[in-house]
């Protein structure tokens, strides 16, 4: 079953660019593991929350507002995906994570292609 | 107040505050400098207008604030900023201006070709115009262009910004290059047009529309001899006058073809044909005259029921002539398939076929379901038709593509 | 350059819907993905099981420290929970990633996403996208300079 993992952290705990370069090689270990494994992908990267975009209609009018759609302290910063037998393998991942040290991950389960909600 | 009073108010806070921002920013080159130093006395004639009724003198209402304005923020400064300068340049033009409050010159045409000049991106003169001519808000003007405000905020002050650094003048151009650069201008009043109505169920949509209309209005005074401008204006009356009749009461699209006559803006088709007369009295056709004479002609077959698609095919005929527009082509082949089928018209989009602007072109792929349809080719209907809902912003459009193609099974 | 186009709706509201007109939606989707691929922004989309069905971890405590090999949260428990990061009234659902020129352009695509009828559509500019055989996205020092 296929999973996608989201990063979520503080951007402006991660400003410093020092602890940049620490974090990207924790990642850098993390991705190999994740290139070896069947069915993953690599993480991306995300611009910062502040150079979103977010569009919503309401009664028929489409507003566009510069900014995520939440305003929390942590914000989403990247994703990547993986293939586990199960919610438990999923968190096995997660957890080799290093993002599950200074910030949270989050899994959601992926609806297999061809079937909807 | 009553409604139609209140816009009658804000208009003519609107139409004063551009017609000073005009003369200064034309004077000082300074457009920036010159919405600041106005802002206070726009805003404050923004909300007391349409509560107490428009002044006997709105310009000298305006210059009386903004000096006033212009004097406090002189005696607050303590200590000499950068900008002081700019300031006092303000402070000397407004009480310059005061002098003679009832001479101040329409100088909205040099600034609308301003910000219509070839140096300034194409994207960005529409919203200048409608900043500095009418006042309009980053807010509102990035709403209309799928722009977030901030963003559209910024792209407004760098354009501004370029106006003074590339030293654009503010003159009416001269005969040899005002038909070019009149273009420009009335396209961008065009652009602010399209986006108005492609919402006709929201308030704000309609309200963009007018704003149009407004500019149209405001250039074909200050031209009159310019059958162009004439022409522009003409076509958006033809436009704002079906406003009505495009959705049902249930919100469906309805396509011309279909619209309820009885709710086409009769004023608005009659302002427009007088406008259309004139242009024509007033020396060559052009392509804007073109556009609304053939929007005159779908209008008179609807009215009449008399059929006159080979005189539009004629009209689409010089009009692709003149701009080599693959839109044109476009919309050309619509009236050629009434003429001669969907056959011919389907070979007449050939040249488009490897044009990689149609890959995102919603009306392109319409259309080619439409043609498609009519020529029994259900495979090749729906897969375009496909492609067109996947391209359609409005969900009405979608709704109604998605039933055309439904009914491609029904044979 | 690559966006993310996150899809927000409230599933509870989505539950709701009779398959028919779910149905008739999901038609509308295959159509957007359609026009996107035929101009060749289309990269991926995938719809998320309900936030139900998520879960979420975090170092609960302790302190976060830079070793030499890397982030270490000394002290601290790991904590696994059910539920997404956040909880809000409409709920990360699904997503596009598109192939588009600029964010303008990304917000035209986003603007014609049936989705966007549903709830908020959030674009993400993606930083650097790499295949699994080029090198990871945030390697030593590269990151800068790949983009």
């Amino acid at each position: 079953m296929r999973y996608m993992l989201l990063i979520h952290h503080d951007e402006n705990d991660l400003g410093d660019p020092d602890r940049l370069n620490e974090i990207y090689a924790g990642w850098a270990a993390f991705n190999a593991a994740l290139a070896k494994a069947a069915g993953a992908a690599p993480g991306e990267r995300m611009e910062p929350a502040s150079k979103a975009t977010t569009v919503r209609v309401r009664d028929g009018r489409t507003g566009i507002v510069d900014g995520p759609y939440s305003d929390t302290k942590e914000q989403l910063g990247g994703y990547f995906f993986i293939e586990a037998e199960s919610l438990e393998k999923a968190v096995e991942w997660a957890e080799l994570c290093p993002a599950s040290k200074y910030g949270a991950v989050e899994i959601r389960p992926i609806v297999p292609p061809g079937r909807d909600y | 107040m009553a409604d139609a009073a209140r816009r009658a108010a804000e208009r003519a806070a609107r139409d004063s505050y551009g017609r000073l921002l005009a003369f200064l920013a034309a004077r000082t080159r300074d457009v920036a400098g010159a919405e600041d130093a106005l802002a206070e006395a726009f805003a404050s004639a923004l909300q007391s207008w349409p509560e107490q009724g428009v002044p006997a003198n709105p310009d000298a209402w305006l210059l009386t604030v903004a000096r006033r304005r212009q004097a406090d923020a002189h005696r607050r400064r303590l200590t000499r900023q950068a900008g002081e300068g700019h300031l006092t340049l303000m402070r000397e033009e407004l009480d310059e201006i005061a002098m003679t409050p009832d001479a101040i010159p329409d100088r909205r045409l040099a600034l609308m070709f301003a910000c219509a000049h070839p140096h300034i991106e194409p994207a960005m003169r529409s919203p200048l115009i409608l900043q500095t001519v009418l006042g309009l808000t980053a807010a509102d003007i990035g709403a209309a262009f799928l722009v977030p405000a901030g963003t559209m905020g910024q792209r407004l002050v760098r354009a501004k910004t370029r106006i003074g650094q590339m030293g654009i003048g503010f003159e009416i151009p001269d005969a040899a290059d005002l038909p070019a650069r009149l273009d420009a201008v009335l396209d961008a009043i065009y652009a602010a047009y399209a986006k108005g109505w492609t919402d006709p169920a929201g308030e704000d949509g309609g309200q963009l529309a007018e704003e149009a209309i407004w500019l149209g209005r405001l250039v074909v005074s200050l031209l009159p001899d310019a059958p162009e401008a004439k022409g522009m204006l003409a076509l958006m009356h033809y436009s704002h006058a079906r406003r009505a009749a495009r959705r049902d009461a249930g919100g469906a699209y309805v396509p011309l073809e279909r619209q309820d006559t009885a709710l086409w803006d009769l004023d608005a088709i009659g302002a427009a044909e007088a406008l259309l007369h004139a242009a024509s009295r007033g020396g060559p056709t052009g392509r804007c005259q073109i556009e609304a004479a053939i929007q005159s002609a779908h209008i008179a077959r609807r009215l009449s029921g008399r059929d006159n698609w080979p005189a539009i095919l004629q009209l689409y005929d010089i009009l692709l002539g003149m701009t080599g527009s693959p839109v044109v082509l476009l919309n050309r082949a619509a009236a050629l398939a009434a003429v001669e089928g969907p056959h011919a018209a389907l070979a007449s989009l050939a040249p488009l076929a490897g044009d990689k602007r149609m890959l995102d072109y919603q009306p392109y792929w319409a259309l080619r379901g439409h043609l498609l349809a009519e020529t029994g080719d259900r495979a090749g209907a729906h897969e375009a038709l496909t492609l067109a809902m996947g391209l359609s912003a409005d969900p009405a459009v979608r709704r109604w593509l998605g039933a055309r193609r439904a009914a491609l099974q029904d044979g | 350059m690559r966006y993310l186009l996150m899809l927000y709706a409230d599933e509870n509201a989505g539950a709701a819907i009779p398959p028919q007109d779910m149905a008739k939606a999901m038609d509308t989707m295959y159509a957007y993905q359609e026009a996107l691929t035929k101009a060749g922004a289309f990269v991926s989309t995938s719809a998320l099981a309900p936030t139900t069905q998520a879960r979420t971890l975090r170092m609960e405590g302790g302190e976060v420290r830079q070793t030499g090999a890397g982030f270490v949260n000394e002290g601290g428990a790991l904590k696994v929970q059910d539920g997404p990061y956040a909880e809000a009234r409409e709920q990360f659902g699904g997503f596009f990633i598109i192939e588009a020129e600029d964010m303008d352009a990304a917000v035209k695509w986003a603007a014609r996403c049936p989705a966007a009828q549903w709830g908020p559509v959030e674009i993400r500019p993606i930083v650097n996208t790499l295949s699994v055989s080029e090198a990871p996205w945030c390697a030593d020092g590269g990151f800068a300079a790949k983009e």
